[in-house]
């Protein structure tokens, strides 16, 4: 056969090459004996046909919106339109907030995404003994609906898409988005956007959580079902490898936790009576892009094939929406560096652009100076420059997937793929992703690849441009933006005066139906919906079902 | 005190973030470096740290925010541990935590602070040289 024959000659010619080039090694060494990704795979030299023999192009990479999406989950990707340009953002009170994302508005971004402090993240009112030092400091801070009505004052909910970094609390926020669109007259079936909902990680990476992992589990399949019905258009859960990659893992182990985290929420969803194809259209996913360039492309390529399978053959989803892995992603903050700020830009230009060539829904790309403070208005606006350059000057968007047929990529998209597979078969055994986060394995695997990065990073072997190399002396930069202390205080007054002026009865009387739907079974989302009304304040709700559900004790993996 | 006795450093996150990439790492250092460390876990108090400095009976305190509370909590921490007249031990802070905040912080009584991008071996060393025995 004449394939044949070109692959016996390839092979030869390969060979050939080979034995040169060994030859030449020994007068002129390569950089390094051994090239590896972060995520451990061998580089090798050249890729070449040789390493797509045998597969099948169909059955692994196919074609782009279709099954098993691994050119991407849309047939025209951003030929028909670009990705959503998303600055993850707020700071200070709902006013500075909002002043904000008018301005990113104005600069041509087409989506929000709100980030909360870490106060309303934990479900604590702004007046609350934990919260001082920490009110507006690295979100906007929520305390009722009434902020909330700021924060989206003349910004028309049915004309824009919302991401909210919301996970324990999600369920009021969320009903907080609701009922400031009922108020500017939206139905909530036209309401687009996201709560990231995504409790597993918090446990394993972020540590914003509240509740244990059941209770937890329950309020989340609680939005699955209410949203299914009431705001249809709503992305129930973000299911983020990104913060479990800021921690420290790879890759490989980004793509392996976030996934096994979707595998429990489809889970849980499943155990609670919901059909797959009614909620799993509606999941989303939320990934890191790292510094290296071909690995993080492969790894988003890998990730959306792996997902597909595991939702057609493990749980029998029928939907195509089903299959699809639709991701928002953030450029890695934890490669920032305080050292020559500048390089900053680049470094998430690069990043930037492996998103784009990996297929992604949504981007935020991060500003300059955050390996100091919350980003300022001039840096925020070169980050999302930086996303309009890429996808209206470099040409990148015209054609759907263009890196596939990469020998190196689709390579690396095998590897990936298949190393992530084997790490879900471990967590598996472990009783899944709640279970392996409660013996530490997740936790563990995570640090250690961050000590790992680091003592390369200290010995020299991985370079950090400014920081172990090509350091220069500098002064420290100015103009950083700063959260006025007074937010509290103002944020405290605002709190007493709501609680003088609402209708403190029904409030009561809503709270003690909130505790009793949560110690049964019925949806809580429709209560927490006539709290918030009402204007209970998101720590007296957080509150009453902390007196039902208790508090998250983590497991401790430091030490002996 | 025994000579031989390692140094014991807490290795503590007050406030409410969660990001305990940094502080684990170092912690793991430090142990390779032959020191005891005892991690608090997320969300501690001044006064649990404080506390558990006492219980644990260490010689250093590093402390990691990444939020921005810094200007409030770390301050409030070394008023503790002169509350409870501790005067020797070796308080270090790291995170994001700008160049013009550090002035104030070391008045306060923190003895260096420690940005991204800091080699674990400056730590050690730091500790290694200002610890009070």
């Amino acid at each position: 056969m004449p394939v044949q024959k070109g692959e016996d000659r390839l092979l030869a010619a390969f060979e050939e090459w080979s034995e040169n080039v060994e030859q030449k090694l020994r007068k002129r060494p390569e950089r390094k004996d051994e090239f590896v990704n972060t995520s451990g795979i061998p580089v090798n030299r050249l890729y070449s046909p040789i390493d797509q023999t045998g597969a099948d192009y169909l059955a692994e990479i196919g074609l782009p919106g279709e099954y098993p999406f691994t050119r991407g989950v849309q047939p025209t990707m951003y030929r028909g339109r670009y990705w959503t340009m998303r600055q993850y953002a707020g700071f200070a009170t709902a006013k500075d907030t909002n002043r904000r994302y008018r301005f990113l508005l104005e600069q041509g971004q087409t989506g929000l995404s709100v980030a909360f402090d870490l106060p309303t993240q934990i479900g604590y009112d702004s007046d609350h003994s934990l919260a001082q030092g920490e009110v507006g400091k690295v979100g906007v801070t929520i305390d009722s609906l009434k902020d909330m009505e700021i924060l989206f004052d003349q910004i028309p909910l049915d004309k824009v898409s919302t991401s909210m970094t919301i996970n324990s609390p999600a369920a009021v926020l969320l009903a907080m988005y609701m009922a400031v669109a009922e108020k500017q007259g939206v139905s909530s079936r036209d309401l687009k956007g996201t709560v990231q909902n995504d409790i597993l990680k918090e446990y394993s990476a972020r540590g914003t959580y509240i509740f244990p992992p059941k209770p937890s589990m329950r309020i989340i399949t609680d939005i699955f079902s209410f949203c299914s019905r009431e705001i249809p258009q709503w992305n129930t859960i973000s299911i983020s490898g990104y913060h479990i990659r800021e921690a420290g893992s790879t890759a490989v182990q980004e793509v392996a936790f976030t996934l096994a985290d979707g595998i429990a929420y489809v889970e849980a969803a499943i155990n609670a009576g919901l059909d797959v194809d009614k909620f799993a259209p509606r999941l989303s996913f939320f990934f890191n892009a790292h510094l290296d360039f071909f690995e993080e492309i492969a790894k988003f390529r890998a990730a959306r094939r792996l997902w597909a399978i595991i939702m057609r053959d493990r749980f029998k989803a029928k939907d195509p929406r089903s299959l699809m892995i639709r991701f928002h992603t953030q450029t890695a903050g934890c490669t920032l560096t305080a050292r020559q700020p500048m390089n900053n830009i680049v470094r998430v230009a690069f990043q930037a652009l492996s998103a784009v060539l990996g297929g992604t829904q949504s981007l935020h790309t991060n500003s300059m100076d955050e390996a100091f403070a919350l980003p300022g208005e001039e840096a925020v606006q070169i980050a999302l420059r930086t996303q309009q350059l890429i996808a209206y000057e470099s040409g990148v968007t015209d054609t759907v997937d263009p890196l596939a047929g990469s020998y190196y990529i689709e390579e690396l998209t095998k590897e990936i793929f298949y190393r992530s597979q084997k790490y879900i078969e471990k967590i598996d055994e472990l009783g899944g992703a709640a279970s392996a986060i409660e013996q530490g394995f997740i936790q563990r695997e995570i640090q250690d690849s961050a000590y790992r990065y680091q003592r390369e990073i200290e010995k020299e072997e991985r370079v950090v441009v400014g920081v172990n190399r090509f350091q220069i002396e500098e002064e420290a930069p100015k103009g950083l933006l700063r959260v006025d202390p007074s937010v509290r205080i103002s944020q405290i007054e605002g709190l007493k005066k709501l609680r003088s002026e609402r209708d403190n009865g029904r409030v009561k009387d809503l709270l003690g139906e909130l505790r009793k739907t949560a110690e049964g079974t019925d949806n809580l989302m429709p209560v927490i919906l006539d709290a918030v009304r009402a204007y209970a304040t998101l720590g007296e709700i957080c509150d009453a079902l902390r007196d039902v559900f208790g508090e998250y004790q983590p497991v401790s993996t430091i030490g002996g | 005190m025994d000579k031989k006795r390692k140094i014991r450093v807490l290795a503590a996150k007050p406030g409410l973030d969660g990001h305990d990439r940094g502080i684990k790492v170092i912690a793991s250092a430090l142990m390779d470096a032959g020191m005891e460390v005892v991690y608090t876990g997320l969300r501690q108090s001044p006064e649990q740290i404080v506390e558990t400095s006492i219980q644990e009976d260490v010689d250093v305190i590093a402390l990691s925010i990444l939020s921005g509370a810094h200007d409030f909590l770390f301050p409030r921490i070394m008023e503790l541990l002169k509350e409870k007249e501790i005067d020797n031990m070796l308080v270090l802070g790291g995170g994001i935590i700008p160049d013009e905040d550090i002035p104030a912080l070391k008045d306060a009584g923190i003895a260096e602070i420690f940005g991204p991008g800091t080699n674990t071996g400056e730590i050690i060393d730091f500790i290694k040289n200002n610890v009070e025995r």
